[in-house]
């Protein structure tokens, strides 16, 4: 597990989706209590296109500042960071960001098991992994490695899920902490800090 | 998943035997990388890729290849391919000579996309493309001219939207999966090893491609690999880099100006 002491912010939400997500994240972004005290990093499938128009489309929906992330951000408190389209989005141990090339996962770039698991080796506990609706398997390996790391995992209810695959998958191969509606995912991000940290 | 501490061990190793030296490299992308290799190659422990690689000397050449991201694609990025057939390449058309230099090149599918737009606007007889990378394995690939065939249909609708008008497939001929590309637009292109950590500036050029190469070095490795750059450019020389990097934060930038919104940078001052 890694040692987060001296790691700021102490707390990091990574949320992953595919296919159906973007309307829940719409949905939470508004909702994001200000000002935020933990860093969020989102992963979510799409086309291979460099513009900007999904970082945009984010930012209207909230008062916390949205940044797409480019070589060598520094993950800070207050902000939410978008995984570039076709990149791999990575954390080092300095809290600084790596963009990588490398082939796809799950046939995406970016991978949201990539993004997962690298956070969690830097944050162990620190890192809480909400996974939204999507068609994809990709999630639950990264899952899987924040639960080992001793972080939070969250899924989104399939019921509740416009494509139900992604959180299924996660749920019969991850012992899942917390299988919330959407609003009961605002309310968990909402609710004091220490919630996060286990 | 290997440990922090492992993967230093490594490291040290391949410096201290084989003189490759990752030490400025991204932590998290190179743990990623060896943790593939101990799956695709199968070994059953950390111990055992160690072995290997201090007993087996060839076994540095795959190692190196797998440790470094050589995935690429023609005309990627159409819109930035654009820019450089209608801005940046007219520029070059009244010098005697054109020197560019593809800095990791990998499998050379970005210097087959150089040649193809030179040829087209007539400059290709009067350039040489220098392509350089750290491993030899993929300079084979791209000194045999030849790729595989599955990705040719997005290589084709890549070269449209960058403003190509001519059939893309005339450039190639195909065979059992594999195209080769016409051996005139290599005729332009030298290939040689080049290791951006350790090794200097070779010549003075008018373009340096450099693009998603650096994203794998930490800051003060970049900052000197940029040094290197400037050294190599001559006047009103141009810097390109991949669409998340930046000189922005280089003390040389001041001496640079940025073209449009690409990430491409003319030197304008010495």
């Amino acid at each position: 597990m890694a040692e987060n002491s001296g790691l700021n912010p102490k707390t990091v939400v990574v949320i992953g989706g595919s296919t159906g997500s973007i309307d829940v994240l719409l949905q939470l972004l508004p909702a994001l209590p200000n000002p935020l005290t933990f860093a969020m990093v989102v992963v979510i499938h799409r086309k291979n296109t460099s513009d900007s128009a999904l970082a945009n489309l984010l930012a209207v929906r909230t008062h916390v500042p949205v940044q797409e992330v480019e070589d060598k951000d520094v993950l800070t408190a207050g902000t939410i960071y978008l995984a570039p389209a076709d990149y791999h989005l990575l954390l080092e141990k300095d809290g600084t960001f790596t963009l990588d090339y490398s082939g796809k996962v799950h046939y995406s770039r970016p991978s949201i098991d990539v993004t997962f698991e690298s956070v969690a080796d830097v944050y162990g506990s620190g890192v809480t992994g909400i996974l939204l609706s999507g068609a994809n398997a990709d999630g639950t390996a990264g899952l899987q490695a924040i639960s080992q790391a001793g972080g939070t995992t969250i899924v989104q209810h399939p019921d509740t899920a416009q494509v139900a695959y992604m959180p299924q998958q996660a749920i019969q191969n991850v012992q899942i902490d917390h299988i919330l509606t959407a609003p009961e995912i605002i309310q968990f991000l909402n609710s004091s800090p220490d919630v996060l940290i286990r | 998943m290997i440990r922090d501490d492992e993967l230093e061990l490594l490291l040290n190793d391949v410096l201290d035997r084989y003189g490759y030296d990752f030490m400025n490299y991204s932590r998290a992308s190179l743990k990623r990388r060896v943790n593939r290799l101990l799956t695709i190659d199968k070994f059953p422990s950390f111990a055992e890729l160690r072995y290997r690689l201090l007993s087996q000397p060839d076994y540095i050449k795959r190692f190196v290849e797998e440790l470094t991201v050589n995935v690429t694609e023609m005309f990627r990025d159409p819109a930035f391919y654009q820019t450089l057939r209608t801005t940046i390449l007219p520029t070059l058309t009244a010098k005697p000579f054109i020197r560019i230099w593809h800095a990791g090149c990998s499998t050379g599918e970005e210097v087959f996309s150089m040649a193809i737009m030179l040829r087209e606007m007539g400059l290709l007889h009067k350039s040489l493309l220098y392509a350089t990378d750290l491993s030899p394995g993929v300079l084979e690939t791209a000194r045999a001219g030849i790729f595989p065939l599955a990705p040719m249909k997005q290589n084709s609708e890549n070269y449209r939207l960058s403003g190509g008008t001519q059939d893309f497939s005339e450039y190639y001929t195909a065979q059992y999966g594999y195209v080769k590309f016409d051996a005139s637009l290599a005729s332009r292109m030298v290939f040689s090893t080049h290791n951006l950590v350790s090794d200097g500036s070779f010549n003075e050029f008018d373009l340096i491609m450099c693009r998603n190469v650096m994203i794998y070095f930490d800051k003060p490795l970049q900052e000197r690999v940029l040094i290197l750059f400037d050294n190599s450019l001559g006047p009103l020389g141009y810097l390109v880099l991949g669409t998340k990097e930046t000189i922005r934060f280089s003390p040389m930038q001041g001496r640079y100006r940025q073209i449009d919104s690409e990430k491409i940078w003319r030197k304008i001052a010495d």
